[in-house]
């Protein structure tokens, strides 16, 4: 079986975003770039599988500019086999992505799709589902546990009332959530290796998807603020602030 | 044409979340329907029903459709689209899980996690954690939309709705259900909770986490929230993580002990009337967004406030 991981290239988890002045956007120049966080998650959950000997290879998409090819790398160099960079500087939406890596399982036919629940850079929450969608496969969303097995694959998935499991037929897609494990970290040897790693450069019209946004932004705006309010020396004048002052005891 | 809302319930009982999310849906302007689809879940239609607002339920009542898989609802709601311009759900899991299957069946682009209707066509949503608002318009025949439901007052009872059946529209070949490990618990649940008392990574075990916080949530009839750091170490189970990635709560009172204060739990919870932080760091950045903080060390404070209040 291959696995297919779609990575995607995203502000670093730690960087607090500016929006910009004329609310076109919020501020991307000279800011850290990394690999979306529950997309390593996913590159870990696929190399643990192969190595398990449930699958023999796996393979990383992403879709994105140039740059984009570093997150590739990233991933190659925790120990996926090879990569395909579909290259545009456009700004695509889940379902324009979901579209595109229809046309790419189509191509590389993978037992599973295993990508990040969300992005943290726009928190949509919807390629996996779309993908699945398109495909006609199951979905195994917000992962905390997946054991593959010869006649299918049980995701244990976090909802909000605790833990559901589900089983699925394969081929499946799989979004994992943060607890599903703990992402390596890439050796120095391994990323030396990773740089002869095969990457494939494509283009959109490789794969004849119309990319073409179907939400239209028209701000982007600061979120209402929260000014710090006091320190309070003492436990007695906390519960006093909070019945006399504020009224919600 | 008509708004489509679907139900979140248990079976048993609908969760208000559905009548918040209903009032985004109102906000569109159309007549809305609700779609109930479960397994002997007919007293949850005859609540639906009642919700001031709702033109007619719609329920679907299967085996199939008895743990809300994405794979028959979305079909089920496919199946019922040509009447239809509108689908709407809160973002819960569920929500999350069903809507982008159903918008991509669609080819329609979903507007995830709104938080303000501007008009039929035009929504404000929160990116990158909460740290940008974004007014997106769609040009999508059909709109899919979910509901980040902790911005919306749930809508009144006052109504009197037609129930009509459904058909289950299949879908149950590919997937199943297996089982599920739910957290059974008499306090609030987090969405809806006046008051929230969250522990963090400070409380440095699942023993001490009861230990401290359950006293003081029982006094005060507080739900329990928990910071991702405290559900990774696993002091506190999944479904009690506030946060980006974790559940959004605004409640009247939320009482943040031990967290520091990440972009990404912050982002659950800054919507809250007003914030105690409880640390002993004075430089944490949980201070900036707090209404009132306390610099101390929260295995001294919290049995003095559960004393105290």
């Amino acid at each position: 079986m291959k696995i297919l991981v779609p990575v995607k290239r995203v502000v670093d988890y730690n960087v607090k975003v500016r929006v910009k002045a004329d609310e076109s956007g919020v501020e991307l120049a000279n800011v850290k770039m990394s690999m979306n966080p529950f997309d390593e998650i996913s590159v870990e959950e696929a190399l643990k599988i192969k190595e398990a000997g449930k699958a023999e290879e796996v393979v990383l998409v992403s879709i994105g500019p140039k740059q984009a090819g570093e997150t590739i790398r990233t991933g190659l160099a925790m120990g996926a086999d090879r990569g395909i960079l579909i290259n545009t500087d456009e700004n695509v939406e889940p379902l324009a992505v979901a579209k595109l890596l229809k046309a790419v399982v189509e191509a590389e036919e993978p037992g599973l799709v295993i990508l990040g629940k969300q992005a943290i850079d726009d928190d949509s929450n919807q390629t996996g589902q779309m993908l699945a969608a398109l495909l006609d496969w199951p979905q195994g969303t917000f992962a905390s546990n997946v054991e593959v097995a010869d006649d299918g694959v049980a995701v244990t998935r976090e909802v909000d009332g605790g833990l559901q499991t589900v089983k699925l037929a394969l081929p499946a897609i799989i979004t994992t959530d943060l607890r599903l494990n703990e992402p390596r970290y890439a050796t120095l040897p391994n990323i030396m290796k990773a740089k002869k790693k095969p990457v494939d450069e494509k283009t959109v019209a490789d794969y004849g998807v119309d990319i073409s946004p179907r939400l239209k932004v028209l701000k982007t705006t600061e979120p209402a603020g929260r000014q710090a309010g006091v320190k309070v020396a003492s436990v007695s004048e906390l519960v006093d602030k909070l019945k006399n002052e504020a009224g919600v005891l | 044409m008509t708004t489509l809302l679907l139900a979140e319930h248990s079976n048993g009982a609908l969760n208000e979340a559905t009548a918040k999310a209903l009032t985004a849906a109102l906000a569109l302007g159309e007549e809305v329907h609700v779609l109930v689809a479960g397994a002997n879940s007919g007293d949850v239609c005859t609540e639906a029903a009642k919700l001031d607002g709702v033109a007619k339920v719609l329920h679907a009542d299967a085996d199939v459709l008895e743990h809300h898989l994405a794979e028959p609802v979305a079909a089920l709601m496919l199946s019922l689209a040509d009447n239809y311009n509108t689908f709407v759900a809160a973002a819960t899991t569920t929500g999350k899980n069903i809507m982008p299957r159903l918008a991509a069946k669609l080819d329609v682009m979903q507007v995830s996690e709104i938080i303000k209707v501007v008009d039929a066509t035009t929504f404000e949503r929160p990116i990158y954690a909460g740290n940008a608002i974004q007014t997106v318009q769609t040009s999508d025949a059909k709109k899919v939309i979910t509901v980040r439901t902790s911005t919306f007052a749930a809508a009144e009872a006052g109504g009197n709705a037609p129930i009509e059946t459904v058909e289950a529209a299949g879908g149950s070949e590919i997937s199943a259900f297996v089982g599920e490990e739910l957290s059974q618990s008499d306090r609030p649940e987090l969405a809806s909770a006046k008051i929230i008392i969250s522990g963090g990574r400070a409380l440095g075990s699942s023993e001490k986490f009861q230990e401290v916080i359950v006293p003081v949530a029982d006094k005060l009839g507080a739900a329990i929230g928990a910071s991702r750091a405290a559900v990774d170490a696993g002091y506190a189970p999944n479904d009690l993580q506030v946060g980006q990635t974790g559940k959004v709560v605004a409640p009247e009172l939320y009482i943040a002990c031990g967290i520091s204060g990440a972009i990404q739990h912050l982002a659950g919870m800054k919507d809250s009337k007003v914030i105690v932080a409880i640390n002993k760091d004075e430089e944490a950045p949980i201070f900036q967004v707090a209404d009132y903080g306390l610099v101390a060390d929260l295995f001294d404070v919290l049995p003095e406030l559960e004393q105290a209040i």
